[in-house]
């Protein structure tokens, strides 16, 4: 399982546009929202929680079909399925890198662009708390929605479609307790929920990832 | 007893069978879905009072209401259909949950149509992000991904394993979205005025109409799903038939 996770870092590194694609998607979207709603600092700070989330969420979307599409053409899959290991494992795994390659790397670079931004000065820990509390979350109910598209020749749109209503509620927990934090609340309660989904979708989606894998196999 | 009603069911995981009575009980269902709906549309518009504070605008009530509960409850149809695919592989249960899917999303775009309308005059604005209006918008959003990815399949069976499990998974976010747009925000809409424990919230005169309607359209909600199943058992035999012409 250690070799698979490093196999698929190496690639995800060396074939380029893993780390750099998702921040600099990132860094697009943080730089448009001021161009397109105005330069003022108290509604840029109003919004930045939100609009943080949003563009996070948007750069994890955007690797998703890289996630299983290039094991499939090239027949690993197969190999993966077959192979001793469960399927579960290998599927948590990719998952793991994912996220290891987009959510983690946004969540040290998020107090940048929460800089441009202008986001409250309470908020910067808060924000990065709830990226990393959140992003896995993100990274493996997207894995889920890629195994589900992996046999299909256009699956990039209908992927968006699948995943995105599944993102509502870490986005909105996420997003409100950055809020909160920004506004000096208590928010402790939408942190614990965005751990708690995070939690759930980690123990719990792999099983349904490998079995629509095993589907699109047959 | 309950074997023998369990068998009851199963029996019409057969396609003969099932399109034998689904076709005997069709034309009743769907006559007493018209009477339902086009009687307490009847009756709600035109025998009963105008509300004293909304006037009659409160009478797309009749329309909102019904369709709103089918909406929810049209999913719920599809998670048990799928559940029984995936548990029993009645090719019957794929069918119906695939039937139910459009149904439910229209009736959802009614319930957010309608909604729109009486929230104009009521509170000033066809839309509010308020929690069960976006929850709403929430559930159109998974009825569209759902058979989005029923059409991009071509295998049948394929596809049907892949939405079922979809469904599956979608019912536990769509229900965890539910709770986190209530967490999110406050809104406009009212609570539920009707429940099963008794204490309704609606005067009997504008009730009775209310329960009509919902009846009506509840049977035509079952109508289009058998009318639905049973075109696509036609369309696949029909494909099978195809196939055979050219094997021979």
């Amino acid at each position: 399982m250690i070799g698979l996770l490093l196999r698929d870092l190496k690639l995800a590194i060396r074939a380029g546009g893993g780390f750099g694609l998702g921040l600099a998607f990132f860094l697009i979207v943080v730089v448009l929202v001021p161009l397109g709603v105005g330069p003022k600092t108290e509604l840029l700070a109003a919004i930045a929680p939100g609009i943080l989330w949003v563009a996070a969420l948007l750069a994890c979307l955007l690797s998703l079909d890289r996630i299983f599409a290039l094991d499939y053409e090239d027949g690993s899959l197969d190999l993966l399925a077959t192979a001793p290991m469960p399927l579960e494992g290998a599927v948590a795994m990719k998952s793991l890198a994912h996220w290891l390659t987009t959510g983690l790397p946004l969540t040290l670079a998020s107090p940048l662009f929460g800089l441009l931004m202008q986001l409250p000065d309470a908020a910067y820990g808060w924000l990065m708390l709830s990226l990393a509390l959140g992003t896995p979350a993100l990274s493996v109910i997207g894995t889920f929605g890629a195994a589900l598209t992996v046999g299909l020749k256009r699956g990039g749109l209908l992927l968006s479609l699948l995943v995105l209503p599944l993102y509502v509620p870490t986005l909105i927990f996420g997003a409100e307790a950055v809020r909160r934090g920004a506004e000096g609340m208590d928010n402790a309660t939408p942190m614990i929920l965005v751990a708690a989904i995070t939690l759930g979708s980690v123990a719990l989606l792999p099983f349904a990832s490998a079995a629509a894998i095993r589907i699109n196999l047959r | 007893m309950a074997t023998f009603s369990m068998n009851l069911i199963w029996q019409y995981a057969n396609p003969k069978k099932f399109m034998q009575t689904s076709g005997m009980v069709l034309p009743w269902v769907i006559g007493l879905a018209a009477i339902g709906m086009v009687g307490g549309l009847i009756w709600g518009f035109f025998f009963t009072p105008n509300d004293y504070k909304q006037g009659s605008t409160v009478k797309i009530i009749y329309l909102h209401v019904p369709s709103a509960m089918i909406a929810i409850n049209g999913w719920a149809v599809m998670l048990i259909a799928s559940l029984i695919w995936l548990i029993r592989r009645h090719h019957v249960s794929a069918l119906v949950a695939r039937a139910a899917a459009p149904v439910g999303m229209t009736m959802t775009l009614i319930a957010l149509i309608t909604g729109a309308i009486w929230g104009e005059p009521m509170w000033g604005t066809w839309w509010a992000w308020d929690p069960r209006l976006t929850s709403f918008l929430i559930l159109f959003l998974f009825y569209l991904g759902y058979i989005a990815l029923w059409e991009a399949i071509e295998d049948p069976d394929t596809a049907a394993d892949l939405t079922s499990v979809l469904c599956l998974v979608g019912s536990v976010f769509a229900f965890l979205s539910r709770f986190a747009v209530d967490f999110w925000h406050q809104g406009l809409h009212q609570g539920a005025s009707l429940s099963l424990d008794g204490r309704d919230e609606v005067a009997d005169i504008f009730l009775f109409p209310l329960l009509t309607c919902m009846g009506g359209f509840i049977l035509f909600f079952i109508a289009m799903v058998l009318l639905r199943t049973r075109t696509e058992i036609r369309a696949r035999r029909l494909k099978a038939l195809i196939a055979r012409e050219r094997m021979g």
